[in-house]
């Protein structure tokens, strides 16, 4: 059963799964149209599917102001964030699988996401001090920004410290991620002691990890990242592919490694560290949607990535809308849902991985 | 041709390669043989790209090889690796058709098919490559790197096929269909470049032999020429073995003695 879950479900005979992923894409789209629907007509008021429906096919005008203002102001923002953020969150865990070669590799347990909170704490106590001058010239951007290039950091401490000859083995990924990940959260912790009230109040409602709080300015601030992540996935997905059989036969097959393996790594931080900037952390995204999509479509990141951007952002609308609403009127954190439904998938594959991975292990 | 002139790699104070000069004709079937450590897989890395040599030039028809693109190396030569692992299960024709991609096949699905059946995988497309004996997934490798140099000439330029010890985990009639293969693709103007182990195999393949030993060219011409007890003596340590038949009681098989 071990090695079944590590093969995908059923390959047609031809052995060429095209149709097979790009029908898991229409599905995929559709699922994600449905989640979008869920997301912005649910929620503890009363304004539903039915006044949604009502608004969009243009009849906005018999709602309620109070309606319109809640699906205008609230939902959509809020929407349009859960889209991003699942997007970025899913394509950066399966770009990280990929360049760690490691199924296991996602940003959250291999503390790139540490980084990116550390850079964002950061940002909040020394924003009015130390790093007024930048908070000043990049506004809205700054904590995406700063969150960012912490992410950058921690995944380029990683790759050195894990990676040797090109190979990455799990033992060495996951625990220099903790141990870099520790150290971040050691950090972000004196950060914290540094804090004055108003601050402590910033980082604690940003550590929640949450949608809650979404605006348009917000969505904004993470737009550029995420959409830049999404443009360059045709031009990694044939090397990401290419670099499972290794650097070398990646070299031998045209691809340009040391280029493809920097530009990856500057995806990965700029996901990873914008969504962390807007919504906290959210756990387990990154590793549970490339997993499920490599078994129902296969592991080639030609549909792999694109799936991993719809799925993922599908994922955390309906994972929102759950944390929205089952709990009302009070709102759970969404990070407790996503690691719900994620952590045993996580299980789940370090128990399977025996022999393709696990043989490194000690 | 391919060229390499004065070519010397260290690594932690250890000459691997030692001022070593080689010449991949097109239409003949080069074979470098030599004992473990002797600098075989080194010399190939050198001359596909792969590693930057600290003195000496490798030339590609006349354009030094640090000055090739890596996308357009790819179509002039393809390499296939000793023994390689995969984290994530590709299917047999996926990995295939990651050659016939590089190489910038049209139809690089139809491509990866023709590629498997060449080496006998007919009927295996689907198999996740995870799943295959070492044999079958050396196969596979081996249908990748024809996916990607499918003719032995393209456009009036000879392609290289350069096999790491191509025959490694083969059974003895998969080691003579790789290698007939390989030979017919230097038979058709091909360059091909192989590290081979059985001396036996490579006597028979062979057009051009290559010895090699600390880092250095030892021997090298056509084999009748070149295999000598001197020389098997000397790089192997193994006296009195060539052209001998073993003891009566021993039997011994020999590949090429098909061909009598």
């Amino acid at each position: 059963m071990a090695k079944a879950l590590a093969m995908p479900f059923s390959v047609s005979p031809d052995g060429d799964r095209t149709r097979q992923a790009v029908l898991v894409l229409i599905l995929l789209g559709t699922l994600l149209v449905v989640a979008c629907a869920i997301s912005l007509g649910v929620g503890p008021t009363g304004v539903g599917l039915r006044d949604l429906w009502v608004y969009a096919t243009g009849n906005g005008d018999s709602l309620s102001t109070q309606d319109r203002v809640i699906l205008e102001a609230v939902r959509l923002p809020r929407t349009a964030l859960g889209l991003l953020v699942g997007a970025g969150l899913a394509v950066s865990g399966a770009m990280m699988q990929g360049l760690f070669r490691n199924p296991l590799a996602d940003p959250g347990i291999v503390g790139v996401t540490s980084g990116a909170g550390l850079a964002a704490v950061a940002a909040i106590v020394l924003g009015n001090t130390l790093l007024a001058p930048i908070s000043m010239l990049l506004g809205n951007q700054f904590l995406p920004l700063m969150a960012f290039f912490g992410g950058l950091f921690n995944t380029w401490m990683l790759y050195l410290i894990a990676t040797r000859d090109g190979r990455t083995s799990t033992t060495a990924l996951i625990l220099s991620g903790i141990a870099i990940g520790a150290l971040s959260a050691a950090i972000m912790g004196l950060m914290i002691v540094m804090a004055d009230d108003r601050q402590l109040r910033d980082i604690t409602f940003w550590s929640l990890g949450s949608l809650g709080g979404a605006t348009f300015g917000r969505v904004f601030s993470i737009l550029p990242f995420i959409a830049a992540v999404l443009v360059i996935i045709p031009f990694v997905a044939r090397g990401l592919d290419a670099l499972v059989l290794g650097d070398a036969a990646a070299f031998h097959m045209g691809i340009p490694v040391q280029r493809l393996k920097r530009i990856v790594i500057v995806a990965v931080a700029a996901a990873c560290g914008s969504t962390v900037a807007v919504a906290g952390s959210i756990g387990f995204v990154g590793i549970v949607v490339p997993h499920l999509l490599r078994l129902t479509m296969g592991p080639s990141h030609r549909f792999l990535l694109p799936g991993s951007a719809i799925g993922g952002a599908a994922l955390l609308l309906i994972a929102d809308s759950v944390a929205r609403t089952v709990a009302a009127p009070a709102e759970l954190p969404i990070g407790v849902i996503t690691a719900l439904f994620g952590a045993p998938v996580f299980l789940l594959l370090l128990l399977g991985r025996n022999g393709i991975n696990m043989r490194d292990m000690p | 041709m391919i060229s390499a002139e004065h070519i010397t790699v260290a690594r932690s104070g250890r000459k691997l390669l030692d001022n070593v000069g080689i010449d991949l004709d097109p239409g003949r079937f080069t074979v470098v043989i030599g004992p473990n450590g002797a600098g075989k897989s080194t010399l190939m890395r050198v001359l596909s790209g792969e590693m930057r040599p600290d003195t000496g030039v490798v030339s590609y028809y006349g354009t030094r090889l640090d000055l090739c693109q890596p996308g357009d190396l790819a179509k002039r030569r393809a390499v296939l690796p000793q023994a390689t692992q995969l984290a994530f299960p590709f299917t047999a024709l996926e990995i295939a058709r990651m050659g016939a991609v590089a190489q910038g096949a049209l139809n690089p699905t139809e491509q990866a098919r023709q590629a498997l059946s060449r080496v006998g995988l007919r009927g295996f497309e689907n198999r996740p490559y995870p799943s295959l004996s070492g044999g079958e997934q050396q196969r596979v490798q081996f249908a990748r790197a024809l996916a990607q140099v499918p003719q032995p000439v393209a456009d009036g330029v000879p392609r290289a096929l350069f096999l790491d010890e191509p025959t490694a985990s083969l059974d003895l009639g998969h080691q003579i269909s790789v290698l007939e293969t390989a030979r017919d693709f230097a038979a058709a103007g091909g360059i091909v470049l192989a590290i081979l182990h059985d001396l036996n195999l490579a006597a028979e393949f062979a057009d051009h032999l290559v010895v090699l030993n600390h880092g250095r060219v030892v021997a090298e011409g056509p084999c009748p020429e070149t295999v000598s007890d001197g020389l098997i003596a000397s790089v192997y340590g193994i006296v009195g073995a060539v052209g001998r038949l073993p003891a009566a009681d021993i039997p011994y098989v020999l590949p090429q003695s098909r061909h009598r």
